[in-house]
């Protein structure tokens, strides 16, 4: 069958969103990095998955296969159960010790 | 001169990816540089919305209106709702330390490094105008390939929702006694 290709994989070259991707990927790890709020911490984890999900999407649609679009479905999947959990543990946290700053939490420190 | 007229002459598709790009990474660096946790939850929303206008630019319809309706609005919608929740008054100073900037700024760099240096040789063939199929990014070739051959992980991922939903619901709930771990 044949169709007509985007206009934008016939004049942006893929590696522009290989490195728009990689950059929101470094974003997010600084993210984690820097910061000690667990919320922003988690903000910055959903950032890290947007890239990678950007970059199977690209990948998918330059190579006009679908599959790298059902893996994207499966990833936003499975960060909705992530945050349900991950922000009922936060609120746990901050009903036992009042904040929810990451660097309090060090009772596992050896 | 010379490289202003080629910047010029770029096709207006090129300009719409451009501002895109731009607008996603200014999202970005706001979700993680701002104070209030308020703030960075706007920026995010800045963030998915301009994820989802590459998405329709890639031609995957399907996806952008998934990714507006799960993240920007769900999943923020709860973030919003545990921060007011929380009620943070006092203001993040994790800023002001040197040592972690440094640490981070190094790490940001190398690992940078690492992934634009061998991205840069990810080879790709050309797209073949005969093969191609644009349709790829439409609900029913996804609705065929997700009930077809990704079925097994399809039904996987449902329970996998239920038990999250049931966990949430168990850590959420408030027990007898001081602690509530």
């Amino acid at each position: 069958m044949q169709s007509k290709i985007p206009d934008i994989i016939q004049t942006v070259p893929l590696l522009n969103y290989v490195l728009l991707a990689s950059i929101l990927f470094i974003i997010g790890v600084v993210g984690v990095l820097i910061r000690r709020n667990a919320i922003i911490i988690f903000m910055s984890i959903e950032l890290m998955l947007n890239a990678v999900n950007l970059l199977l999407i690209a990948f998918s649609s330059y190579r006009a296969d679908a599959s790298g679009q059902v893996f994207v479905f499966f990833i936003m999947a499975v960060a909705a159960a992530e945050v349900a959990v991950g922000l009922a543990i936060i609120v746990m946290i901050y009903r036992n010790i009042r904040s929810i700053d990451v660097g309090l939490l060090d009772k596992l420190k050896w | 001169m010379e490289y202003l007229k080629n910047i010029l002459s770029l096709p207006p598709i090129y300009y719409t990816f451009a501002i895109l790009s731009v607008l996603t990474l200014f999202g970005a660096l706001g979700t993680v540089m701002s104070r209030n946790p308020v703030h960075s939850v706007i920026y995010m929303i800045v963030t998915f919305f301009s994820l989802s206008a590459h998405y329709i630019l890639l031609n995957a319809q399907f996806l952008a209106a998934v990714n507006i309706i799960v993240y920007a609005g769900a999943i923020m919608v709860l973030f919003l709702f545990v921060i007011m929740f929380l009620n943070m008054k006092q203001e993040a100073e994790e800023m002001k330390k040197e040592k972690i900037i440094y640490t981070a700024v190094i790490t940001a760099v190398i690992l940078g490094g690492i992934l634009i240096i061998f991205l840069r040789r990810a080879e790709r063939e050309p797209v073949n105008p005969l093969t191609y199929n644009s349709q790829s990014g439409m609900i029913e070739v996804l609705g065929r390939s997700l009930y077809g051959e990704y079925l097994l992980p399809f039904e996987l991922i449902s329970i996998l929702l239920l038990v999250a939903m049931a966990g949430a619901v168990m850590l959420g709930k408030r027990e007898a006694g001081e602690r509530h771990f």
